[in-house]
């Protein structure tokens, strides 16, 4: 507490200043992200409660079509409210098809993480660099490469053929299998990164110490290892997850219009759905289903960091 | 390890579950390389190593100017967002807390919140009106759209490394009678430096990556590399996007090689 008042009053004024400055270092960024992304949101937010113009875009006036469509449809017949199957199809869809690929990529990315921060120091760089260059690489030409794998005149099918262990070219792709395969091969990096860093971490004498108390290889794995390992997975799932919901391109190249995504409904509804409050809706949903998972995570994140520290 | 005991690091069958990933993730892309290379007329029957797709797609004059709009877009975007993320890491960073210093941040990576569709087609929306007031058709707009989305990355590895920064470097230099600007232009910039040139290198693979919001926001007629192949696609699958996304994946390789020699060679 200083003891005498101008001095405290010049101190405030200090601070003050200090304050304004930093803001003021902070205002241009805060104001281009405020147009370009904040603001364009809430004109979604605002659209979805709009009527639907005849031609795209919307009419002025209140209505929640838009979010009576998410979920209801109209019978043809007697126009009694019917679920909206078809968007609640694809959006359960999506839910699913996100799961999958995080459990995909967990399957093969936590034993390529483990791979990875088990070798010698030297050639862990290498490995390493293996891993980052497809994450860097982009996603629309990874999205080539698988597709060039699996569609009905790909390589695959074409080994096959050669090999006579099929007689006619399997037709793999626009199936939800095809979308998964294409979701796992592109965000599978994003899971083995934060595990890798929670490996590396990870001192393994105490899994030494934990087998030399005769516990067994599962019981040390599932005691000792899997809870230093538990905010990698859970950081990768959440990396995976996210993306994999929002996903437009891959299942647009994978899945075409017959394993459409939530991403690919609501361009479906700017375009030829000409459903402009439908498909703000269905952005405003996917926004909230994302910021959930991500509020869910930091909250975890932040207990796990005060029962470990 | 000399002595054979016992090792911990070893899982029965992490190691052949590793290998196959890593034949997963490159076999695919070497295919592709594979077929860009390929000097036969129909895609996927091989006719000898040849470099005319690559001929051919740098004949297109299509496709240089959608590579000419891409390294525009991308180097604009990596230079405004990492200038205006450089100066939001330093109002966040230093010295004690400032209030709303929270809100800064969270507003910072709100980007990063919205999935990219929901954030191209409500820029769409927006800019869909800007377009019919101002009239304007140019580039503006990807650079607007990209810059924004950069923010958040190029503020991270700078964040980081002012975070780890000695501030009483910039303390002594104040001390020593430097002025605010010449402690920043002398003592903290060059020791930022690094993370600034971090940041600019994602946020120019990032930009160059893009493809979803690009294709929204895009004028008509307007392509980016990205926009272009994936319009190319919808028409058929020739060899030329094979040449095409070859030319893309060298380019972002070079990047992660340069930046991961960079980065070696400074431990």
């Amino acid at each position: 507490m200083p003891r005498n008042p101008t001095a405290a009053a010049s101190e405030s004024a200090v601070a003050r200043a200090e304050t304004r400055r930093r803001w003021s270092l902070a205002l241009p960024a805060l104001t281009v992200i405020t147009l370009c992304s904040i603001l364009p949101l809430g004109v979604m937010v605002a659209y979805s409660f709009m009527e639907a113009g005849q031609y795209g875009n919307v009419q002025w006036g209140f209505s929640l079509e838009g979010w009576r469509a998410v979920f209801l449809d109209r019978d043809f017949f007697d126009d009694s409210y019917i679920p909206a199957t078809a968007h609640l199809t694809i959006l359960a869809r999506s839910i699913l098809l996100a799961l999958a690929t995080t459990a995909l990529t967990f399957v093969f990315g936590i034993p390529t993480a483990w791979f990875i921060a088990t070798r010698p120091p030297a050639t862990r760089a290498y490995w390493m660099f293996l891993i980052t260059v497809p994450f860097w690489t982009n996603l629309l030409v990874r999205t080539i490469a698988i597709q060039e794998v699996i569609r009905a005149d790909g390589t695959l099918n074409r080994l096959l053929l050669a090999t006579g262990l099929i007689d006619e070219p399997l037709q793999m792709m626009f199936t939800n299998g095809a979308v998964l395969v294409g979701m796992t091969y592109v965000y599978l990096p994003l899971m083995v990164l934060p595990v890798y860093a929670a490996i590396e971490k990870f001192d393994f004498r105490l899994a030494e110490a934990a087998y030399d108390l005769h516990a067994s290889r599962l019981y040390c794995l599932r005691r000792v290892v899997l809870p230093l390992m538990w905010p990698g997975i859970v950081a990768g799932s959440i990396l995976v997850f996210i993306p994999a919901l929002g996903a437009y391109v891959t299942p647009r190249l994978m899945g075409g219009g017959r394993a459409m995504m939530w991403g690919n409904l609501i361009d479906l509804q700017f375009g030829q759905g000409r459903n402009w409050p439908l498909g703000a809706a269905l952005s405003i949903t996917l926004t909230l289903v994302v910021v959930g998972a991500m509020v869910w995570y930091a909250r975890r994140a932040a207990k796990g960091d005060a029962t470990n520290g | 390890m000399a002595n054979k005991r016992f090792d911990v690091t070893h899982v029965p069958g992490a190691a052949t579950i590793a290998i196959v990933t890593f034949l997963a993730l490159y076999i695919p892309v070497l295919i592709l390389v594979v077929n860009a290379f390929n000097g036969s007329d129909t895609a996927g029957r091989w006719e000898g190593l040849s470099l005319r797709w690559f001929a051919a797609a740098l004949d297109n004059a299509a496709f240089r100017s959608a590579a000419v709009n891409s390294v525009i877009v991308a180097l604009a975007a990596a230079l405004l967002s990492t200038c205006l993320a450089t100066a939001v890491a330093l109002a966040v960073t230093r010295g004690r807390q400032i209030k709303g210093q929270g809100s800064i941040v969270i507003i910072v990576n709100q980007p990063l919140l919205v999935p990219e569709i929901v954030f191209g087609i409500a820029l769409m929306v927006v800019l869909a009106q800007v377009k019919q007031v101002t009239g304007y058709q140019g580039l503006g707009y990807l650079i607007a759209a990209h810059t924004t989305f950069c923010i958040p990355f190029a503020f991270l590895p700078i964040r980081a490394r002012l975070a780890g920064m000695d501030l009483t470097l910039e303390t002594a230099s104040m001390d020593l009678y430097a002025g605010r600007f010449y402690t920043f232009r002398r003592v903290t910039l060059p020791l930022l430096l690094p993370g600034i040139l971090t940041g600019f290198m994602l946020a120019f693979v990032i930009s160059l990556d893009n493809v979803v919001v690009s294709s929204l926001v895009k004028s008509p007629g307007q392509e980016t590399l990205p926009t272009y192949l994936m319009g190319e696609l919808r028409r058929n699958l020739t060899s030329e996007i094979y040449a095409i996304s070859a030319l893309l994946l060298f380019a972002s390789i070079s990047i992660v090689a340069a930046s991961w020699v960079i980065t070696r060679t400074k431990q």
